[in-house]
């Protein structure tokens, strides 16, 4: 199932419906990379700019003839100067991920996955360059970056039971997007986030979690494992636990949006029982808000 | 073996393992169900988390209870428990099991044989040799010792009969034992009856005899009999206590001569009496179709009496001549019938013409001679349906010519002129006495008064056939009594007149006794020797011992001495006897029958019937144990939750899947109605004949595609209809091939066709025999069965298609309709026969109406037929020209479906000239 094809080809399909996703151009001045983004100068880039005329120096092949043929002197066709923003992706590969609590429910990862994918889709159609934080080569764009981004997110590590944000590929002034569960440990999210808030990089908190996780359906003597198997817990009454399991989720979820709110991130929860495209729009208005 | 009651066990030494169930409730009170192992990302939550309460991993005391039966039921089915265990043996050597097989055990025979059953069972366990005897049907010779499986096998054999065993048989058969003992079991039928203490006597010296008998008493019916206007019936019961109601049903033809009950009655026996009675009123007309009565629930000859003639009051019709003088009342022509009649039959006086509508049974005509045509046409027919027409001569009949030189239909005999006198004051002779009446005479038997003489009658003229009709005649051998067969009826001539102004005879009894012989009138009550001597009566239907009624097939007759008796036996069983006309019912109760209950010497050990046969409880206990078993297993996936949680995916789909499948009916219907109405749909019925169903299926596909290929009608797949299950109303079009062999559709089915037809819709029959024969003629298998199946069809009448029908323009002009076959007539609807030529058209007014059917043979489907590949799976004709005719086939199939699908529109075109009048103006 998630072969890198499928997995490209259901991200390209969840994209596609979207208008191309231009990122906020607030950190353009300090990328120098080209994109999509006019910088009001004239520069490399694809959008016609200004003509102007020749002068010495330039080159013979730089000239517009068609453009010189209407007057006296030759003029050089300028185009505009366009820069691309990068967007660093890190998506929890790890055990807990894995889970899905019924067959026609896609597994926490998969959905994970195909959303982060998606954006990525988004982003290289907009002309922005995308990257993983978890990879050693920097972000890009292209129909090529997307197939290397896929093979490394199939490829990733699922040995632990909970993964912790991977900050080490991202760089200053850039935008990030986080997916996991974070059922994990809170310590690593929140010391994530605050080095990413310290570099200049502002992003989004999505939490992928299945409707079992939401809603605690046990009930009876039950030993409760983790997906990996470091974690086990015996209880003899299910179904008394429901309502502190709970109340921990939702404290777990505050914090999750207190800890996105003071460092400037955006923060939300989706359910995989729930349309992708929604979790979707929510990334692509959370990465395209100005800041 | 050691035993609790009823219950005996043969492993009691396992019962101790209940001992041990109570140590086991302790142990398995310890012990906590199992926890279920589930993997979920939110443990890392959860960690921390204790639990409120602890008692709860404590197995519920019912889910312990109902394990600790399961258990037991295990402990006690494997102890081997059996109900009503036997420890009494039986003896050894030959054994004789003796049934009474009377009328009286047929109730409960099923009993007694599953006990003679049980009794063979134990003899052939006990290696005995055995014999089975039943009294009523005694074997010939010596008593046959078999082993006891042999009998087994002739036990199913074994039915009582619907008489009691005589006393002059049953000694017979004492006295034929042999010289070795023997031990007997005697299943008596409860009665009281003689002969029995020859059979105890003989059976003791023997051996041992053991009785069994039931104690429920033996209900009989009596005859019933005619009281007071009303019938009454009785019954008798061996065991006069306690209350008891008895549902007699009185069964019998219903005017269309179907049997049915016609009435019934409850009759209560009140506590201690043995016979009760009660009265049932019915009107004639249906007393004289009571064939019998039954008691309700009891199958048994006792309990069913038969009727005869006593019960019936024959309709008699007494006609006599138009007389205007005031004669004497004793001198009146039908003074004496009138005497003789009244008491047994019902008498009807009216004109003739008022008298045969009413379809009497007899009608007597007194010294009538003339009658007009109306009235003997009306005659003939009602004799010759069965009537008994009685005729007795007078001054008017020897005055006139009738039945003079030709014999009339309705005389039995030629007349000479003017009758004779004897014995009187101008003549020589003496009046005549009567001759002994021969044997063949329906009055053979009866004897003549000395003081009947004659002193005038009317004189038969000699002929052929005169001495086979003669059936009583004067010493001198003129005859008095003639009689002639007429189709189902006859026609008896009495030659004199019914008063006594000709002869004494209707002063006599003999008088009565005659008129009873011919059936005029029906004995009441029982019937005398005198009325049956020297009579043969043939039995008509008998009863069995269960009291069913049957033909009697080729059974002897019985003397009429004989049925006086009244005493039924194997040589005269009950059931009708018929002579000549009338019927004689012989019942296995007898009007004076008493029931008595049996009574035993006190040394005689008498068993009920119903002994308990032991019962092996071993395997109810096991499955006991099981269904418990499973109830644990219910109760435990509810416990903990696997029941009702998630992943209990399997057992909910389990419980689901059956309040599933009935919507997964209804929406396989949908998905017909869908299909069918999605797109244009052509259709054909299945017939049943596997290859003229594929052969249709793959000739509406061709025509489909070419409909898809040249017109803007764009067919779906064909699809086969089933008329007695699908709807046709989503079809615009039916394609019926005919096969010989097909069954004709149920009356739903022809009910939905003709809706189908009257709602628009068109069928087309395809003979496929156009290379045989023409249409109509009826020679083939399949014009024949066509016209079997459009009997039930509402068809309008139909013509060849003529030249100027809609179908041969509605998309290509074509006048030759063929398919694989060429030149048959294809006949439509027919045009009605006012329509007129239009102007300046080549054709007629014809607007109005699709036509619902299309009779054809040239067996189109095969001409249109395509394999899957796209190649046509016939060849039609031959190289050009039967491409040439497939084209045309296709043509006409193009134009049938527009036709079909656009009716009359192109018939239209008659109105275009109007049209363009109009738009001029």
């Amino acid at each position: 199932m998630t072969t890198p094809a499928a997995l490209r080809r259901n991200s390209a399909e969840l994209a596609g419906a979207l208008p191309p996703l231009l990122a906020d151009a607030e950190r353009l001045a300090a990328m120098i990379l080209l994109g999509e983004h006019g910088r009001r100068h004239s520069g490399m880039g694809d959008e016609f700019w200004q003509y102007r005329v020749a002068v010495d120096g330039d080159e013979a092949r730089q000239i517009d003839w068609r453009r010189s043929a209407r007057s006296d002197v030759h003029f050089i066709k300028q185009k505009e100067w366009q820069a691309a923003q990068s967007v660093m992706l890190w998506v929890d590969g790890a055990a807990s991920m894995q889970f899905s609590s019924a067959k026609d429910l896609v597994t926490k990862g998969e959905r994970a996955r195909v959303l982060a994918m998606a954006v990525a889709v988004l982003l290289v159609r907009g002309g922005e360059r995308v990257g993983l934080t978890s990879s050693a080569t920097p972000p890009r764009t292209g129909q090529g970056q997307l197939l290397r981004m896929v093979q490394e997110l199939i490829d990733a590590d699922t040995s632990a039971d909970f993964g912790k944000p991977d900050t080490h590929g991202m760089r200053p002034n850039t935008r990030a997007v986080f997916v996991s569960d974070f059922m994990g440990d809170f310590e690593g999210v929140k010391a994530a986030l605050t080095q990413a808030a310290d570099r200049g990089v502002k992003g989004a908190l999505l939490q992928v979690l299945d409707p079992q996780e939401e809603a605690f359906p046990f009930d009876g003597r039950t030993i409760f494992e983790s997906m990996a198997g470091s974690l086990r817990h015996e209880t003899l009454k299910a179904g008394d636990l429901r309502d502190r399991y709970l109340q921990r989720l939702a404290e777990r979820k505050a914090a999750l949006a207190d800890l996105a709110h003071v460092t400037g991130w955006q923060y939300s929860c989706h359910h995989t029982n729930d349309a992708p495209r929604v979790a979707l729009t929510w990334l692509y208005h959370a990465l395209e808000r100005r800041h | 073996m050691f035993s609790i009651g009823p219950l005996g066990f043969t492993a009691p030494w396992l019962l101790l393992g209940l001992v041990a169930l109570p140590i086991l409730w302790i142990l398995l009170r310890a012990v906590p169900p199992a926890p279920i192992k589930r993997r979920f990302p939110g443990v890392a939550l959860l960690l921390g988390l204790t639990d409120d309460e602890v008692h709860a991993d404590k197995t519920p005391w019912w889910l312990m209870l109902l394990r600790m039966l399961a258990l037991a039921a295990v402990i006690i089915g494997f102890a081997g428990p059996i109900l009503n265990p036997k420890d009494e043996t039986m003896g050894n050597g030959p054994l004789l099991i003796v049934a009474d097989g009377t009328w009286a055990d047929a109730r409960d025979w099923a009993m007694r044989q599953d006990r003679i059953s049980g009794l063979l069972e134990e003899a052939s366990r006990a290696g005995r040799v055995v014999s089975v005897a039943v009294l009523t049907d005694l074997p010939a010779g010596e008593m046959q010792f078999l082993s006891a499986d042999v009998w087994q096998t002739r036990l199913a054999g074994l039915t009582p009969n619907a008489w009691q065993p005589t006393r002059e048989d049953v000694a017979e058969w004492a006295d034929q034992f042999g010289a070795d003992g023997f031990d007997t079991y005697w299943l008596s039928d409860g009665l009281a009856r003689e002969g029995r203490e020859i059979l105890i006597e003989a059976f003791e010296s023997k051996g041992v005899l053991t009785v069994m008998q039931t104690p429920r008493a033996v209900i009989g019916l009596l005859p019933a009999l005619i009281k007071d206007g009303a019938l009454q019936i009785a019954a008798v019961r061996s065991d006069p206590v306690g209350d008891a109601v008895l549902t007699i049903a009185a069964i019998g033809p219903d005017p269309a001569g179907i049997e049915r009950e016609l009435a019934r009655v409850d009759l209560a026996f009140s506590a201690g009496e043995a016979q009760a009675e009660v009265a049932l009123s019915l009107p004639p007309e249906m007393r004289n179709r009571v064939s019998r009565f039954a008691v309700q629930g009891i199958n048994s000859a006792g309990a069913v009496t038969l009727t005869d003639d006593g019960l019936r009051r024959r309709e008699v019709a007494l006609i006599a001549p138009h007389d205007e003088s005031e004669g004497l009342q004793l001198l009146s022509p039908l003074h004496y019938l009138n005497q003789a009649l009244e008491p047994s039959a019902d008498l009807i006086k009216a004109g003739l013409e008022d008298v045969l509508p009413a379809n009497p049974d007899v009608i007597v005509l007194a010294d009538v001679a003339k009658l007009t045509v109306g009235q003997t046409a009306g005659l003939i027919e009602w004799v010759e349906a069965g009537g008994l027409l009685v005729r007795f001569a007078g001054s008017r009949m020897a005055a006139s010519d009738l039945s003079r030189t030709v014999e009339d239909a309705l005389m039995p005999v030629r007349l000479r002129a003017g009758g004779r006198t004897v014995g009187g004051a101008m003549s020589w002779g003496q009046p005549k006495a009567l001759q002994p009446f021969p044997d063949r005479s329906p009055f053979f038997g009866l004897d003549i008064p000395a003081d009947v003489t004659v002193t005038s009658q009317v004189v038969a003229q000699p002929d052929p056939k005169l001495a086979d009709r003669v059936i009583a005649a004067l010493a001198d051998g003129t005859p008095l009594v003639t009689r002639k067969e007429m189709g189902q009826g006859q026609v008896v001539l009495f030659h004199v007149t019914a008063n006594a102004q000709w002869s004494s005879l209707p002063l006599s009894g003999l008088f009565v006794q005659m008129l009873e012989r011919l059936a005029i009138t029906s004995h009441q009550g029982t019937l005398n020797d005198e009325d049956l001597v020297g009579t043969t009566w043939a039995p008509l239907r008998l009863l069995d011992g269960f009291g069913q009624l049957a033909d009697a097939g080729a059974m002897a007759g019985v003397a009429g001495e004989e049925l006086t008796a009244g005493v039924v036996s194997a040589d005269m069983p009950p059931g009708v006897y018929e002579n000549e006309s009338r019927r004689v019912a012989m019942n296995a109760v007898g009007v004076e029958t008493t029931l008595m209950a049996a009574k035993w010497p006190a040394n005689i050990n008498v068993e009920g019937l119903s002994i308990s046969r032991e019962t092996l409880l071993k395997g109810a206990f096991l499955t006991a144990a099981l269904v418990l078993l499973i109830l644990d297993i219910l109760a435990s996936l509810w416990l903990s939750g696997r029941l009702t949680g998630p992943r209990s995916t399997g057992v909910a789909a389990l419980l689901a899947l059956a309040l599933m499948m009935p919507e997964g009916a209804q929406a396989q219907s949908d998905d017909f109605a869908i299909d069918a109405t999605a797109e244009v749909v052509l259709a054909h019925v299945i017939t049943g004949d596997a290859r003229v169903d594929e052969v249709a299926q793959a000739g509406l596909m061709g025509l489909s595609d070419v409909l898809y290929q040249r017109t803007t009608i764009e067919p779906a797949n064909p699809i086969a209809i089933n008329l007695e299950r699908d709807e046709l109303a989503f079809f615009p079009f039916l394609y019926w091939p005919i096969v010989a062999s097909q069954p004709l559709p149920s009356p739903e089915a022809y009910a939905k066709l003709n809706r189908y037809l009257r709602g628009g819709g068109m069928i087309m029959f395809d003979t496929r025999d156009g290379d045989v024969a023409g249409f109509g003629t009826g020679t083939t298998a399949e014009g024949r069965k066509l016209q079997q199946l459009a009997l039930g069809l509402d068809i309008p009448p139909l013509e060849p298609i003529p030249e100027d029908h809609v179908l041969t323009r509605s998309f290509y002009l074509l006048q030759d309709f063929p398919g694989r076959h060429v030149g048959r007539p294809v006949w439509v609807e027919a045009a009605p026969a006012d329509a007129e030529r239009a102007e300046g058209m080549p054709f007629r007014n014809l607007n109005d109406g699709v036509t619902p059917v299309i009779i054809g043979g040239n067996d189109w489907a095969a001409a249109w037929a395509v394999e899957s590949g796209g190649t046509y799976m016939f060849r039609v004709g031959r190289g050009y020209t039967g491409e040439r005719q497939r084209e045309i086939a296709f043509r006409f199939g193009v134009n049938l479906l527009m036709h079909v699908l656009t009716g009359n529109y192109k018939s239209d075109q008659v109105h275009v000239p109007a049209l363009l009048d109009r738009l001029g103006q």
